[in-house]
């Protein structure tokens, strides 16, 4: 192992979490070096418009996504279950190469509830312990919304939010969500246009005193100029969104927001195609010194460095903090330790409308195309009588009708022949669905560990999963889908077809990339990995991105969230952190 | 799509020098914006010819069932027409049929859950070989020593409904495995983009309205609840395009 010169950070994982981290500390006049393991994407080459929109290439055939032959995670519902590998990707998609699984999001950019931070709190004083399902681990955030309020800002305004804001310092505007918190300002840009469904929905439930809004989009409506001089196109609605890159530039991303300048400042540099392997620590154990990565030839080497932040994926943050002992490792028997602690998911939804008459044309769209409506989301609803926590927020999409994946035919209808054609054809243009994105809460035999069995290319235990669907879960996305089906007869479905989740959990259809937890944020080092700067409670000097440091998943996509906790954090370090390097941020 | 990725690499070697790559002991480094102009990776096409993966037996055979999944009728030409046959041999011939990618390594235990996805040790391509080679031997038997493609359209039709069923598995015969994988893969040829080797002048994407890669329909919006009449495009363009522009 050759040993480089040392760097004021390193940076593990060049995704979104990497690129805001090392911006932020670039212009804190640090010496960064961010060590992706995936390959370099760049619009213009990698998302080119003759050859992005291939479903085959990349919505079936992963193009985009780290290769299980690299990575991948073993799985599991129960304890007593003997996991297996996660051989080909299926419920979710971790992403690979620089821009990470932001190239290809679908785009929805959401600020959490105020009481989806002190959940267990406000639960408590509302309905009383009584109303926690069994066996649960549902944490508060150790933050509040207050306190992140200004860094949903920032990074809203960093990618361009297309949306209508709803709650405008405390004043309820038209349009808008008026269950969200407040914010500072409106959105920097108008919302997407909508296509036929949306406005067929927005009829239905406000109908039925639903207030619909915008789904708050990060593929924009117009031409954009970010605070950083980087400016995004307006979308097409090409329809080749999630599970693809944008060549627009008209979906933020690290590539459409931050690379174009982060790249070009002299204090950066990125390696890539360098897979990080673990966290070097100081001789007591209480400093990260540096990380140790393997280049593509296979050569390891030592890159030294004061500051240690870990930006990859929510899986493989946890795993590198399993591998190379930082924090202690949950147990599932007795409750105790911390890292691969509270893995959560998110319990989704939907509910399919077959009609006569109507030509939504859903191959028109974009990744965030849709009207919402948060009336049964997080505790917007009295929950009193309905033995569940949490909830769903309720969307009508147009994202696409891409034809190897998106074939709607009624129940019964035979997979093959004459019939199967005639549904195929007849039902392709004239189906539509209304979808929840429902909270998964926290429990105590849902979590990660290392792998007894299977191993990565390098020889090294993969990460183990350990993950069902609760009856809490299951009671919340049943009630909250019964909110949907009305809406879905009002639109006018000649018939209608109702997918609440259940378990168990099944690694095979694609459900959602919301992995969450593993590396929670808290305000006890006994009960969190991270304090609510994500700095690791035992080793200062190393800080822990992304949805990791969920407690528990709210009924929203997490990206949103994800890029406020990285501004908050960023702006901890360079504010605080740097003046006295090497101290907790919060004291234990 | 390794084939890209692998070129890719060579590029990225041969051109340390010209956008920013540091060609020293770390050699993956990247300072500044390394755009490259004129730089794409498209996949590679699938062109007519021979068989690269099936025997002709093998051949005849998919091409006789792709062409009952989705025969040809009133609405328009089948799954042999359409190309589905070359398209699965090509995918089986590439990086698909290897499993390239996959996470391969054992133990592959022998009653997994259904939760837990994908655990078999064969790649695609020996799941091929194998279930053609027991279909093969399963039709001998039950329609008087035929081949597959010597079957009616009606005897088909009866075969796979009993592979469907699971009514034709047997020790040597995983009947309802083979008809997943070959109805897959038929699907996929179907709608995929032509430059794959199926959906021969986009007549999946007619059949269905899917008007392909234009990829800006803004004027969409103003004409909602509207049958979109522009013809569709693919990564190859259209036929007519070719014919004219007389591309080779």
């Amino acid at each position: 192992m050759r040993r480089l010169p040392r760097k004021d950070a390193v940076i593990v994982g060049l995704g979104w979490t990497g690129a805001i981290m090392g911006h932020e500390l670039c212009q804190a006049g640090l010496q960064v070096v961010a060590l992706e393991r995936g390959p370099w994407r760049d619009t213009a080459s990698d998302f080119n418009i003759g050859t992005a929109p291939d479903e085959l290439r990349y919505g079936i055939r992963n193009d985009l996504f780290v290769r299980p032959s690299q990575d991948c995670v073993t799985a599991r519902n129960t304890m007593d279950q003997v996991a297996l590998p996660i051989r080909r990707w299926g419920s979710f998609l971790p992403g690979n190469g620089v821009g990470g699984a932001g190239i290809h999001w679908n785009g929805h950019t959401w600020r959490f509830l105020p009481s989806d931070f002190n959940i267990r709190s406000h639960y408590l004083e509302r309905y009383g312990e009584g109303i926690f399902p069994e066996n649960h681990m549902i944490q508060d955030w150790g933050i509040s919304y207050d306190e992140l309020e200004p860094y949903y800002d920032k990074f809203e305004y960093l990618c361009g939010i297309s949306g209508t804001a709803g709650n405008v310092n405390g004043q309820i505007q038209p349009g808008g969500n008026p269950f969200e918190g407040w914010r500072q300002r409106g959105y920097p840009t108008p919302p997407l246009r909508m296509q036929h469904a949306q406005n067929m929905f927005t009829k239905a439930a406000t109908e039925l005193g639903f207030k619909p809004f915008p789904l708050p989009s990060a593929n924009l409506s117009q031409a954009y100029t970010n605070p950083l001089g980087v400016t995004q196109g307006p979308c097409t609605y090409c329809g080749f969104c999630e599970r693809f890159g944008c060549a627009n530039y008209s979906k933020s991303s690290a590539q459409t927001t931050i690379l174009p300048v982060l790249m070009r400042h002299p204090g950066f540099e990125a390696r890539v195609q360098c897979e990080v392997v673990r966290v070097l620590k100081s001789g007591d154990g209480k400093t990260a010194t540096g990380v140790v990565y393997v280049d593509e030839t296979g050569e390891e080497w030592e890159q030294p460095a004061d500051l240690v932040i870990l930006a990859a994926y929510q899986l493989w943050n946890v795993r590198l903090m399993l591998y190379s002992g930082i924090g202690r490792p949950y147990d599932p028997n007795s409750g105790e330790g911390v890292v691969g602690k509270n893995y959560a998911y998110q319990a989704n939804s939907a509910v399919n409308g077959f009609f006569d008459n109507q030509l939504f044309n859903s191959w028109a769209g974009a990744g965030s195309l849709g009207i919402t409506a948060d009336e049964y989301n997080g505790d917007n609803f009295d929950h009193t009588g309905l033995n569940f926590v949490g909830g769903a927020n309720i969307n009508c999409t147009t994202f696409h009708a891409r034809p190897i994946s998106a074939r709607p035919i009624p129940p019964g209808t035979p997979r093959w022949g004459s019939a199967w054609k005639k549904a195929t054809r007849d039902n392709y243009l004239t189906t539509q669905n209304i979808g929840s994105q429902g909270s998964n809460m926290s429990y105590r035999d849902c979590y990660l560990d290392l792998d007894p069995t299977y191993k990565d290319r390098l020889g090294r235990p993969l990460l183990r999963m350990t993950f069902d669907f609760k009856p809490n879960e299951e009671r919340m996305s049943a009630y909250v889908t019964s909110k949907m089906e009305p809406i879905m007869r009002a639109m006018g479905a000649k018939q209608i077809v109702s997918n609440p989740k259940k378990g168990p959990w099944s690694v095979v259809p694609y459900q959602t990339t919301h992995n969450t937890g593993g590396a929670i944020m808290g305000d006890n080092p006994r009960t969190s990995a991270v304090n609510k700067y994500l700095q690791v409670w035992d080793m200062p000097n190393v800080f822990v991105m992304g949805a990791s440091a969920f407690p528990q998943n709210a009924g929203y996509n997490p990206t949103g969230t994800v890029g406020a906790l990285t501004y908050h954090a960023a702006d901890a370090i360079t504010k605080q952190y740097l003046k006295n390097p090497g101290q907790p941020l919060v004291q234990a | 799509m390794s084939d890209e990725r692998l070129s890719r690499r060579t590029l990225l070697a041969a051109t340390t020098a010209l956008f920013g790559l540091v060609g020293t002991a770390d050699a993956r480094t990247v300072t500044g914006l390394p755009y490259l102009g004129n730089e794409v990776y498209p996949p590679p096409e699938a062109r007519p010819g021979p068989w690269l993966f099936f025997t002709a037996d093998e051949g005849a055979a998919i091409e006789a069932i792709v062409d009952r999944l989705i025969p040809t009728d009133d609405l328009g030409p089948g799954g042999k027409e359409a190309g589905c046959a070359i398209f699965i041999d090509r995918q089986l011939a590439g990086p698909y049929g290897r499993n390239e990618g996959m996470y391969m390594q054992g133990p592959f235990p022998a009653n997994p859950l259904p939760t837990q996805g994908y655990q078999n040790q064969l790649t695609f391509a020996e799941q091929y070989r194998r279930g053609l080679a027991g279909l093969t031997a399963h039709v001998a038997r039950n329609f008087g020593n035929r081949k597959p493609h010597q079957l009616s359209a009606e005897e088909m039709d009866r075969l796979l409904t009993s592979m469907e069923k699971r009514e034709a598995n047997s020790p040597e015969f995983n009947g309802s495995a083979l008809f997943d994988l070959i109805h897959n893969n038929t699907m996929e040829g179907f709608f995929a983009d032509p430059i794959y080797g199926g959906n021969k002048d986009m007549m999946g994407w007619k059949l269905i309205g899917f008007p392909g890669t234009r990829y800006d329909y803004r004027e969409v919006f103003d004409k909602l609840n509207t049958r979109y009449n522009r013809p569709p495009v693919s990564l190859l363009g259209r036929p007519e395009w070719n014919k004219a522009g007389g591309r080779t």
